[in-house]
C-alpha cells in the first residue's frame, strides 16, 4: 500500500474558475495542543484538511550518537528521558536487550518488581493521557487534574524506590537498583485497590458523556490493513482490532504467568483508542494484583552481572517490549568494546505518527488536535532528546 | 531464568533462502552470521533485488511478515579486520592446528537493517539488510516504504542522518535536522562543529574551541584550568 | 435523554469539589513555598562528597580515582589528582583530590557516581532549592561546598548510611588486621634477623603502621 500523494490545487468549481483558496497554516511548534514542540504544516479547504506533513526535531539531540559515545551503563539514565512518561518501561526494554545480548539472568523478585512497575507505569500514563485527550477536546483542566491527582500517587512511589518522581533510572542489567519493602508493597496494594474506585469515577464522568461522543465516534477511523501496513503499535493498533500486544506474543519477563486479556477495537476511531486505554488499565490492575500477590523474596540483581567495565562479547541484539505507547525497542550492535558500536531506539510514539496524515484527512482542523493527542505522543521519543 | 526465548519457531533462515532464490531467478542472499547466540542471524539482500524480496517476505502464505517494526541504518567505515583463523600446520614435522590472525580490508558501505514480523502468524522477526556500494557516491538503496507503510518515516531518518538515498521514497526530506543541514551526523566520521553546544564547564573541551567564537564571553565568564 | 451524561458528569465535579474540603484524599495540593512535602527516603537530587571527622579536607573520602569522572554520563564531574599524599580513614597514604568541580547545571541527578564510586565517598543531596541569579559560578560547586559531614548523610538517609558505614568499617577491620599482621610479621622477622645476628638488610618492608588512628566513622 504505497502512501497517498496529495496535491495542493486552488479549488475550482465544475467549469474550471477558482472558487476559493486553500488555506495553508503551521499548527505549532508551541501551540499547547501539540503535547510539546511538534508541528504541523496542515492545508485547509475551508474546515477541511486536505494536507497534513508532520515536522518534528525541534529537540534532537541524536541520543543515538551520544549511546554510541558512553558506556552501557551510562546510556541507562538516558533511556529515562526518552518518554519521560514512562521511565520505567524505557529502562526495562534496554536492561531486557542488553540481557538478550550479554546472556544474562533476572531474579525472580526483580521480574515481579520489573512487571509492578511496568503496569504501574502503564496506568499513569494512559490516566494522564486520557486526562489530555480530553483536554484537547476542550474539557479544559478538571478532567486532567483528576489524572494528575492519581498519577501523583503512583510517581510518589517510583519516588519512595528509585529516587525520583519521573527520572526513575531504576533497572540495571541483570536485575533493579534497590529492592523493595513490605511497606511499599503493602501501600501499592492499597493504591491498586483504590484505583479500581477511581476508575470507576473517572468512567462515569467520560465514557458516555454525549460532548466525548459527539467528538469522538466515527472520527479518523482506521482499517485493520492501514494499521499493520503502516507499523502503528500498542493501543492504536489494537484499537482497529487488530490483536498484537508484545506483552503476549514475546512474553517476555514472566508475563505469561499472568492471566489478562487484551482489549480489542472494531472501528479503530478516537472512541475505541480513549476506550482502549481504559480497558488496558483494568487489565493492568489485573496483572498488578496477581504481581503484588504472588511476589517471591530472594535477590534482586543477577550476581555476575557488574556496573563498571561492563563489555559483552561481539555481536547484535534487537529486544522489545509492549511500553504504554507502543513496541518500544532497542538495537544494540556491539564490538566488544566498552561502548555499542551501534545503538538504535525504536520509539514508538515517532513510528506512530506515520500516518497522522491519513488520519486526519478529510476532518475538520478541530480534530486534528484530537486526533494527535490520541495517538499519545511525547516529544522526548518523536524527537531522541536528551534533556538533562 | 531466562526470559526472551520466543516460542514460536519459524522455518529455519536457510529454508527461507532457498525457497526466495527458487520463487525470484536472479536473486542471490547471504546468510550474514550473529555472535551473539541470542540475536538473530540475517539476510543480506542484493540492493537491485531488495524490493522483490520485501514484497515475496510480506505476500507469501508462510512468512506473511505483514509487519516491519523497525528499520536502521549503520555505518560501516573503511576498516582492516582482524579475524583469527585455524590453520592445520605442519610444526616439525608434526600436524598442529595454529590459530593466524589474518587481516582483510572492510570496504567502507552504509546498512540498512529491517526488522520484519507477522501480526497475522505472530512471528518474527526476520533481519533484512541492504548495503550500499560504498560511503561516497554510491549511496543509493530501494526504498521499501511501497511495501511497508511504517518505513516511511524511519527512511527518512536514516536518509537525514547516514545520507543512504532511498529510490523511489515519496517524500524523501531531512526529519530530525533542519533543511540547510550540511552532513550526516550519525556517521562514524562525522566532525561536530565546535560552536554547536556552547557549554560553559570549566573543563570541558568544548569550552577551548567555543572560547575561539565567543572569546569575550568565555574569558570573562570562566576561568580557564588544564587538567593535570 | 440528552444531556444526562452531562449531568452525571457534573455530579462526579460536585463530589470531588465538596470532597475537597473533607477528604485528603481529593486535595492533594500543598501551598508549597510556605509548606513542604515530606522527603522521601531515597530521594536524590545532587552528588556531595562525604568526610569523616571534623576537618573537611583531612577526612575526605575522595582519593581522586576519576571512576565517577569517567562514567558520568553527562560529564559533570571535574577531579584532578593531588601531588603529594595524605592518610586516608584506613591510615594508609593515598591521593586525594586537589580540585573537584561538579557543575549541577549540567548534573542530570541521574547517581551513577554514587553507584560506581568503590569508596563510597561520594552520595546524593536532598536539597533542590538552589536557584541562584549567578549562572556559572553558583552552579558550580568546588571542593568546599561539595564536602558534607558523614553525621549529615547519616541524618538524610540513614538506612544507605548504615549500609555505606557498615562498608567502611569492614574495609577498615580489614586494613588493621592486615597492618597488625605485617607488624606481627616485622617482629618475628626482626627477632630472626636479629637471631642470626648476619644479612639484617634482608627483612622484610612491611606495610607502615598508622602512628594515629584517624577519625572513626560513627
Amino acid at each position: 500500500m504505497p502512501p497517498k500523494s496529495f496535491e495542493v490545487k486552488p479549488k475550482l468549481d465544475e467549469s474550471g474558475a477558482s472558487i476559493g483558496e486553500l488555506l495553508e497554516i503551521s499548527m505549532g511548534p508551541h501551540h499547547p495542543s501539540t503535547h510539546g514542540v511538534f508541528r504541523m504544516d496542515v492545508v485547509l479547504d475551508g474546515e477541511k484538511v486536505v494536507k497534513l506533513k508532520p515536522v518534528c526535531g525541534y529537540l534532537h539531540r541524536n541520543h543515538e550518537k551520544i549511546g554510541e559515545n558512553i558506556s552501557y551503563l551510562a546510556s541507562m539514565p538516558y533511556t529515562d528521558r526518552l518518554d519521560y512518561f514512562c521511565s520505567m518501561t524505557n529502562n526495562w526494554a534496554y536492561a531486557l536487550t542488553i540481557e538478550k545480548l550479554a546472556g544474562l539472568a533476572v531474579p525472580e523478585r526483580a521480574e515481579y518488581i520489573r512487571v509492578i512497575m511496568a503496569e504501574l507505569t502503564r496506568l499513569q500514563n494512559h490516566t494522564s493521557l486520557i486526562g489530555f485527550f480530553v483536554h484537547d477536546m476542550g474539557a479544559l483542566g478538571t478532567p486532567l487534574m483528576y489524572a494528575f491527582r492519581e498519577r501523583e500517587k503512583i510517581l510518589d512511589l517510583f519516588e519512595e524506590v528509585s529516587g525520583a518522581r519521573m527520572m526513575c533510572n531504576y533497572m540495571r542489567f541483570g536485575g533493579v537498583r534497590v529492592d523493595v519493602n513490605d511497606e511499599w508493597i503493602a501501600r501499592t496494594k492499597q493504591l491498586v485497590a483504590n484505583y479500581g474506585r477511581f476508575l470507576d469515577e473517572f468512567e462515569t464522568f467520560l465514557n458516555q458523556n454525549e460532548i466525548l461522543l459527539a467528538r469522538t465516534q466515527g472520527v479518523s477511523p482506521l482499517t485493520k490493513e492501514q494499521a499493520v501496513n503502516a507499523s502503528l503499535t500498542g493501543p492504536l493498533l489494537r484499537a482497529a482490532g487488530v490483536n498484537y500486544d508484545v506483552r503476549k506474543v514475546d512474553k517476555y519477563g514472566i508475563y505469561s504467568r499472568f492471566d489478562f486479556k487484551v482489549p480489542l477495537g472494531e472501528h479503530g476511531d478516537l472512541y475505541d483508542r480513549y476506550m482502549m486505554r481504559v480497558l488496558e488499565m483494568r487489565e493492568s490492575i489485573k496483572i498488578l494484583n496477581q504481581a503484588l500477590r504472588d511476589i517471591p523474596a530472594g535477590p534482586v540483581m543477577d550476581p555476575k552481572a557488574k556496573l563498571r567495565g561492563f563489555r559483552p562479547k561481539p555481536g547484535e541484539v534487537y529486544g522489545r517490549i509492549e511500553s504504554p505507547k507502543g513496541e518500544l525497542g532497542f538495537y544494540i550492535i556491539s564490538d566488544g568494546g566498552p561502548n555499542p558500536y551501534r545503538y538504535r531506539v525504536r520509539p514508538p510514539s515517532f513510528i506512530n505518527i506515520t500516518i497522522l496524515e491519513d488520519m486526519c484527512l478529510g476532518h475538520r482542523v478541530a480534530d486534528v488536535i484530537v486526533i494527535l493527542g490520541s495517538v499519545d505522543i511525547v516529544l522526548g521519543e518523536v524527537d531522541r532528546c536528551q534533556p538533562i | 531464568m531466562v526470559s526472551w526465548v520466543p516460542d514460536k519457531k519459524l522455518e529455519t533462515l536457510e529454508q527461507i533462502k532457498l525457497r526466495i532464490e527458487s520463487a525470484l531467478p536472479l536473486t542471490k542472499l547471504d546468510i550474514l552470521p550473529n555472535e551473539c547466540p541470542a540475536g538473530e542471524r540475517s539476510l543480506v539482500v542484493d540492493a537491485g533485488r531488495g524490493l522483490a524480496v520485501a514484497k515475496f517476505l510480506r505476500d507469501d502464505a508462510q512468512l506473511k511478515l505483514d509487519y516491519c517494526s523497525n528499520v536502521t541504518g549503520i555505518d560501516w567505515p573503511e576498516a582492516k579486520i582482524k579475524t583469527k583463523v585455524k590453520k592445520k600446520m605442519l610444526v616439525e614435522g608434526v600436524e598442529k592446528e595454529v590459530e593466524e590472525i589474518v587481516e582483510t580490508l572492510r570496504s567502507g558501505h552504509l546498512e540498512v537493517v529491517y526488522h520484519l514480523y507477522s501480526m497475522e502468524l505472530k512471528h518474527g522477526p526476520i533481519v533484512l539488510r541492504m548495503r550500499t556500494a560504498n560511503r561516497t557516491d554510491q549511496t543509493h538503496l530501494p526504498s521499501l516504504t511501497p511495501v511497508w507503510r511504517g518505513a516511511e518515516f524511519q527512511e527518512r531518518e536514516i536518509y537525514d542522518l547516514y545520507g543512504v538515498i532511498f529510490d523511489g521514497h515519496p517524500d524523501l526530506r531531512r526529519i530530525l535536522m533542519w533543511d540547510e543541514f550540511v552532513g550526516f551526523p550519525m556517521r562514524r566520521d562525522y566532525v561536530e562543529p565546535d560552536d554547536f553546544e556552547y557549554e560553559p564547564t570549566p573543563h570541558d573541551e568544548v569550552l577551548v574551541e567555543a572560547k575561539k567564537h565567543y572569546p569575550v564571553e568565555a574569558k570573562a565568564e570562566v576561568k580557564p584550568e588544564v587538567k593535570a | 435523554m440528552l444531556g444526562e451524561q452531562i449531568i452525571k458528569g457534573m455530579a462526579v465535579t460536585a463530589r470531588n469539589f465538596f470532597g475537597s474540603y473533607v477528604s485528603k484524599e481529593r486535595l492533594t495540593t500543598v501551598q508549597y513555598p510556605e509548606e513542604h512535602l515530606a522527603q522521601k527516603e531515597n530521594t536524590r537530587q545532587f552528588p556531595f562528597l562525604v568526610y569523616d571527622g571534623d576537618d573537611w579536607e583531612k577526612g575526605l573520602r575522595c582519593v581522586a580515582c576519576q571512576i565517577c569522572e569517567k562514567e558520568c554520563p553527562p560529564k559533570c564531574i571535574y577531579i584532578v589528582k593531588s601531588k603529594d599524599k595524605k592518610p586516608d580513614y584506613k591510615g594508609q597514604p593515598q591521593i586525594y583530590p586537589a580540585t573537584v568541580d561538579i557543575d549541577i547545571s549540567v548534573c542530570m541527578s541521574c547517581q551513577i557516581c554514587v553507584e560506581v564510586c568503590p569508596f563510597e565517598s561520594i552520595k546524593m543531596d536532598t536539597k533542590f532549592e538552589l536557584s541562584t541569579d549567578d549562572r556559572f559560578g553558583g552552579l558550580l560547586l568546588t571542593k568546599d561546598k561539595l564536602a558534607k559531614p558523614n553525621s549529615y548523610y547519616q541524618q538524610m538517609h540513614p538506612h544507605d548510611a548504615a549500609e555505606s558505614d557498615a562498608v567502611i568499617a569492614a574495609e577498615k577491620a580489614k586494613a588493621e588486621a592486615k597492618a597488625k599482621a605485617a607488624a606481627e610479621a616485622k617482629i618475628k622477622a626482626d627477632a630472626e634477623a636479629k637471631a642470626k645476628a648476619a644479612a639484617a638488610a634482608a627483612a622484610p618492608i612491611a606495610a607502615p603502621v598508622p602512628t594515629t588512628p584517624p577519625p572513626t566513622a560513627k
